[in-house]
């Protein structure tokens, strides 16, 4: 039941995502150097509208990505069919796409620790 | 084959399976063993087959498991000790003993447009064939199939999503779209962009590993992604 657009969504997002996967892994080695703090890394991605594209767009694509891959799974092994199908694609992509965005939000327009 | 008598499981039903004493020769192929079982022990035996040649694409079952064109298969290439079990074939409804409705196949092949479609009348020149041409190669690659369903039924995406089309009917598609002779398409590709279509494919390859006649309907459906992927970058769908 993946018809052409729901593939095409999925092989662009992935396309998107690999890129910021790596990116994202790269800042993990290099950021934990010396300890990890909240503060370091708020003090990275605060107000920046870098970090905030880089991220924004990463959670963007991996909502679109997960959903349309859970899809297939719910639908192949989990028997989900019709609009509880498609419902369910919904629910997992803009549930993904609503704790990223918060995550990003926070970490680029908070105050600073604990605020 | 040191055995003088192969232990033949037949499945019957859905939970009803018989074992028959089949004598065994040394140039026996399991369509002969089943053939056995209902000349000599149960006339009631329901099974299909034809040519005895691997052209006719009747014979396909279930052995040991894996699905296998029946005429084709020597007994000593599959007995397991000297037992071998053999079934309908999968991801087809039964309609009795050995014997499955083959319809869901071969109206997959129509819905794929595996069909002739000509733009040609009888007083136009025979279009012209170039047999060495990028698009011959690739159509000429998946031309040998016997419709046996052999790759359906090893089909773990059709077991799972049985609106998928299957690996024959996209390799029938794949085959036509190359086609010098075909007009058709726009509407093949449209055929396999649809929910049951060639973008299910996981590529996990059983098409391929069990084609009797070794054909490579995973690689034929991997250009229909590519042609359909081309198309929706063009058209915008």
């Amino acid at each position: 039941m993946l018809s052409l657009r729901l593939y095409m969504f999925q092989r662009l997002s992935a396309l998107l995502t690999a890129p910021f996967v790596v990116g994202h892994l790269a800042v993990m080695i290099y950021a934990i150097q010396g300890g990890l703090s909240a503060a370091e890394i708020l003090e990275r991605t605060q107000g920046s509208v870098l970090w905030f594209l880089f991220y924004g767009i990463f959670v963007v694509a991996v909502s679109i990505h997960g959903a349309i891959g859970l899809r297939a799974i719910a639908l192949e092994w989990g028997g989900l069919k019709g609009a509880a199908l498609e419902g369910f694609m919904w629910l997992v992509g803009l549930g993904l796409l609503a704790l990223g965005a918060r995550a990003v939000w926070a970490v680029t327009f908070s105050q600073g620790v604990g605020v | 084959m040191t055995a003088e008598v192969l232990k033949v499981t037949i499945q019957r039903d859905a939970d009803r399976v018989e074992t028959f004493d089949v004598p065994a020769y040394e140039n026996q192929t399991v369509l002969d063993v089943v053939s056995w079982v209902q000349q000599n022990a149960d006339p009631t035996l329901s099974y299909r087959f034809a040519c005895r040649v691997g052209m006719c694409g009747s014979c396909a079952m279930m052995v040991n498991g894996v699905p296998r064109w029946t005429c084709r298969t020597h007994i000593s290439k599959v007995v397991d000790g000297n037992a071998v079990m053999i079934g309908p074939l999968r991801n087809l409804p039964v309609i009795k003993d050995l014997a499955v409705d083959m319809d869901p196949f071969f109206d997959k092949w129509v819905a794929a447009e595996g069909v002739h479609h000509g733009a040609l009348t009888r007083d136009d020149e025979i279009a012209p064939v170039h047999e060495t041409s990028a698009t011959r190669v690739e159509a000429n690659a998946g031309i040998e199939c016997i419709n046996c369903s052999v790759c359906y039924a090893a089909c773990d995406t059709v077991a799972s999503n049985p609106d998928y089309l299957g690996p024959a009917a996209l390799q029938r598609a794949w085959t036509l779209l190359n086609d010098a002779k075909d007009e058709g398409r726009v509407a093949i590709l449209d055929a396999v962009s649809g929910s049951g279509g060639c973008h299910n494919c996981h590529s996990m390859g059983s098409c391929t590993m069990y084609c009797p006649n070794e054909l490579n309907p995973m690689s034929a459906i991997a250009g229909l992604k590519r042609e359909t992927a081309k198309n929706f970058f063009k058209r915008g769908r």
